[in-house]
């Protein structure tokens, strides 16, 4: 590799290489350039102006972030979304790991159940929300009929304020736990199986081998798909949209639906910037910690 | 797995009925999804749940065309995602090629600087890119649903994907080419493209997918009805008919079964991509 990089390092090669490199990255860069760093940029610029759909903006320094603080929507909506999230990451995480043990285990018609598990994954998130709209349904949802037959009137799912956002919850781990399972899958199969026979010669039971081998040789990718659950959380909004419309009484009202609604329906895009903002702001924190911490599983990594 | 420490009946048999009632947890829906698109209005409500209708009524399947401009939907996310697809894996490979194999100076710069922007959330660009797409005369047009992926985060992942697929091509290969005459275009396209095409499989479903799915845009961006795709049009439905269960679900059975059918002839491939790549969306 090295070698290479260094014949083509100079002489008319190198100079082909230059126009070529460049000119097969071209239209990305340029389209990158136009649709994601302009608005990135620009997104910040008018986080600090009053930004009204008609009509023209007026620059107002941090006044907007100074509102967010002030905005006790803002941290309700925000108190929310981390209800959402510490609902659904550990649920979500269990169950696709008690999901991945039970479907990487070499039984006959395996490959049905795990089918079973991601065709949620693969169905639009739409879809989806709107078919659980109908089981959540108070007269006509499979849920309350299933539970009548056990002699229980079910509640209205959707329009209770406590009940609203941890059915939600619900319906989103069973959505895209299949995901978080095929990686446990992949990551399962990775480990040695060496390992698994020291340990069934040590006398370890399965409660042991999965706490003294699979867990802590899997842990990377526990981590991973715990951040990126994280990051997913932080980012609801299509099923919010479709089965609560943040209601009742805005106790499902997460931050990005708080920004669509701003943005989208109140046009006050200045503000809603500035709420996008913060959201980055949480994002790109959450990230920087995935990166440092990244260290410390790689080298776990390499030293089990 | 150690499935041979473990093989034993009664782990066995519980695994499975263990397995049995987490699937149909996830497949109950789409039973009930189904029952009632060929549902009469009145047998929705019936108790105790009706899970074989007395009598299948196909019409609510003809009449969701009549209700909404459903054909148009459909037309609408099938050319939608065909062309953002080819746009994407034509893109992005040619630039994950680049990345991967041609040295050329400033590459890892903007190779990272593309990767940290897959980080920025979709929400905090969507706000610019409507007034930009508004400047343009482009809102309630396809364009942005069609370049907004193409040249955006969905593009920036391909990249990602099919730079992963050039490096592991050996390079001797492409000095063969070379000394042949070949120039970089005829080696990326000759030779390049048929080695990748593992690699151009799971970047065009997850594309399709992703794209069959997107909602925020065309929420965003559509405002006529003739130009919504099958997500949008089949949410602004559920506000408009009400508790038509009947026509929605079978409206709903309509969109999800090409998916479903992609699904299971790539199957295999799909979850081996998630799996290698590492990354969701």
């Amino acid at each position: 590799m090295t070698h290479s990089r260094k014949r083509t390092g100079r002489g008319p090669l190198a100079r082909e290489a230059q126009i070529a490199g460049w000119l097969f990255v071209s239209p990305m860069v340029l389209g990158f350039t136009l649709l994601l760093l302009f608005p990135m940029g620009l997104a910040l610029y008018m986080s600090l102006t009053d930004w009204p759909l008609l009509g023209d903006h007026q620059f107002i320094g941090l006044e907007n972030y100074r509102n967010v603080m002030t905005d006790a929507m803002f941290w309700k909506v925000l108190a929310n979304t981390v209800y959402f999230t510490a609902g659904l990451v550990p649920l979500n995480i269990v169950l696709a790991l008690l999901l991945a043990l039970l479907l990487s285990r070499s039984l006959r018609g395996i490959g049905i159940f795990r089918t079973a598990t991601f065709v949620p994954v693969m169905t639009s998130l739409i879809v989806w929300s709107i078919v659980w709209k109908l089981m959540y349904a108070t007269e006509s949802g499979l849920i309350n009929q299933l539970l009548l037959m056990i002699g229980i009137k079910g509640p209205a799912w959707l329009y209770n304020q406590d009940l609203a956002m941890p059915a939600v919850i619900v319906t989103s781990v069973l959505k895209n736990v299949g995901l978080n399972m095929v990686l446990f899958i992949a990551a399962i199969q990775q480990v040695p199986r060496s390992l698994y026979e020291a340990a069934t010669l040590d006398g370890a039971g399965r409660k042991g081998t999965f706490f003294h081998v699979t867990l802590p040789m899997i842990t990377p990718t526990v981590f991973l798909t715990m951040v990126m659950t994280v990051i997913g959380s932080l980012k609801v909004f299509g099923q919010i949209y479709v089965m609560t419309q943040g209601g009742p009484s805005n106790s499902t009202k997460v931050l990005v639906y708080y920004i669509w609604e701003k943005a989208f329906k109140l046009f006050q895009f200045g503000y809603a910037s500035s709420l996008a903002y913060v959201l980055f702001f949480i994002v790109l924190i959450l990230t920087l910690l995935q990166w440092q911490l990244r260290k410390r599983w790689v080298f776990n990594e390499g030293d089990a | 797995m150690p499935s041979s420490s473990f093989r034993k009946t009664g782990s066995a048999l519980g695994t499975y009925l263990l397995l049995t009632l987490i699937s149909l947890i996830m497949i109950v829906p789409f039973i009930w999804m189904l029952s009632t698109s060929f549902k009469e209005p009145q047998s929705i409500f019936t108790y105790p749940p009706q899970w074989i209708p007395d009598t299948f009524r196909f019409q609510n399947y003809i009449d969701v065309f009549r209700l909404i401009p459903f054909h148009r939907f459909y037309f609408n996310s099938v050319y939608i995602a065909a062309v953002v697809v080819l746009g994407t894996v034509f893109f992005a490979s040619l630039a994950g090629y680049a990345f991967a194999k041609i040295p050329f100076k400033g590459r890892n710069v903007v190779f990272l600087i593309l990767l940290s922007a897959m980080m920025i959330p979709h929400e905090v660009t969507a706000i610019p890119m409507f007034l930009f797409m508004r400047q343009l005369g482009w809102i309630d047009t396809h364009l942005p649903l069609i370049l907004l992926p193409i040249f955006g985060a969905g593009g920036v992942f391909g990249i990602f994907v099919m730079r992963q697929f050039f490096i592991t091509v050996p390079t001797e290969l492409e000095e063969a080419a070379m000394i042949d005459g070949c120039n970089r275009f005829r080696i990326y396209a000759r030779i390049m493209l048929p080695i990748a095409k593992p690699g151009m499989a799971t970047l065009t479903i997850f594309t399709f997918v992703t794209i069959w799915n997107e909602f925020f845009d065309p929420l965003i961006f559509i405002n006529s009805r003739e130009l919504m795709t099958l997500p949008l049009g089949l949410s602004l439905f559920t506000d408009e008919v009400g508790t038509a269960w009947q026509y929605l679900m079978s409206a709903t059975v309509m969109a999800t079964l090409p998916l479903l059918i992609v699904f299971f002839l790539a199957q295999r491939r799909f979850i081996e991509g998630v799996a290698m790549t590492g990354l969701k969306e």
